[in-house]
């Protein structure tokens, strides 16, 4: 998908603070000068294009529940029916795989610490594989909502 | 509101269902619909709210409220970075002295283009590294000069670490932790 100036300003302008009132599109419209029904159409064809995953809130993990980096050293040649497996566990996600022996990272999340270790002790039979459990232990910037460097781009 | 008249005359609405404990199902429900995003309507908060058995000044009250008590950090536009054409996303892991890794994660924690920053736990002997960045570029070339350009500007050089590209996601959305229990 091409990206105009207008869906390059949305995204500019709102990564963050999005309005909370009655109509919060039509605020957003009012601020860039097109209309509320703009505002709608091109959200939604933003997420249709995968652009956008939501739009809405990003709950503080922390807070939130319990969550955990984790990673595990999957055979190469199986890396892909692992990560399968690890999807269709319950609380995971953000699965990637990288370039390092542990080849598959992901972050595994429940509703409370008890519930997490629980999850990962069961992965971790299922895959038959140790997992590597990186608790978050002080946290100096956590918010993936950058500045999109636009010219850098391809 | 009057308190006494309050006791002794209980409203009808009670004998239903405990108005109370019907709102915080509510608000579960609404942390549930929340982390699958808003409805792209032009009332996306009475949208949440009928689906709730909330008010929509309940939802928008609700959501203030998370937001002031930081449970929200915050909410907008989620922008999925590979689509965009941010193709290289490394995350560089340091092995810090335990004295050194508060200071070094505030301070690289400040530099443009580390989107993310933070300390974890060592597990010996498979994991040495205690400290985490993530830079998010546009290829690996570009990644690698800025991560050179942090080492030179802070005196890197001693630390050791390493870099793990990210070569697939096979799965990438937000937390849900209420979605699944």
């Amino acid at each position: 998908m091409r990206l105009d100036t207008v869906d390059k300003q949305l995204i500019n302008h709102y990564q963050r603070d999005l309005p909370v009132c009655e109509r919060p599109y039509l605020e957003m419209a009012n601020n860039l000068g097109i209309s509320e029904d703009e505002v709608i159409s091109r959200l939604t064809a933003l997420q249709e294009h995968q652009v956008l995953s939501r739009v809405g809130p990003v709950f503080e993990h922390s807070r939130a529940g319990a969550s955990l980096l984790a990673a595990v050293a999957a055979p190469p040649e199986h890396i892909d029916s692992v990560a399968a497996r690890i999807n269709e566990a319950p609380g995971v996600n953000h699965n990637y795989a990288r370039e390092h022996q542990f080849n598959l990272w992901f972050v595994m999340t429940a509703p409370d610490e008890h519930a997490l270790t629980e999850r990962l002790d069961e992965l971790e039979q299922r895959l038959n594989l140790p997992i590597l459990r990186l608790p978050m232990v002080e946290g100096y910037h956590i918010d993936l909502g950058f500045d999109i460097d636009w010219e850098a781009l391809p | 509101m009057n308190n006494q008249a309050a006791q002794t005359t209980p409203q009808t609405s009670n004998f239903l269902f405990d108005t109370e404990a019907f709102s915080a199902w509510g608000l579960l429900r609404l942390r549930q619909h929340l982390e699958g995003g808003l409805p792209l309507t032009p009332r996306p908060y009475l949208e949440l709210a009928e689906r709730t058995g909330l008010t929509e000044q309940q939802v928008m009250g609700a959501i203030q409220h998370w937001q002031h008590q930081g449970l929200i950090k915050r909410s907008g536009l989620i922008v999925k970075h590979r689509t965009l054409g941010y193709n290289a996303n490394a995350m560089v892991v340091w092995d810090v002295p335990d004295i050194q890794v508060s200071q070094l994660g505030r301070t690289l924690a400040a530099v443009s283009f580390v989107t993310l920053c933070y300390q974890r736990p060592r597990r010996l002997p498979d994991w040495p590294y205690n400290l985490f960045c993530m830079i998010h570029g546009v290829n690996r070339e570009r990644v690698l000069n800025q991560l050179d350009q942090m080492i030179a500007d802070h005196n890197l050089g001693g630390i050791p670490h390493s870099v793990l590209f990210s070569n697939k996601a096979y799965l990438q959305r937000g937390g849900r932790y209420v979605s699944n229990s």
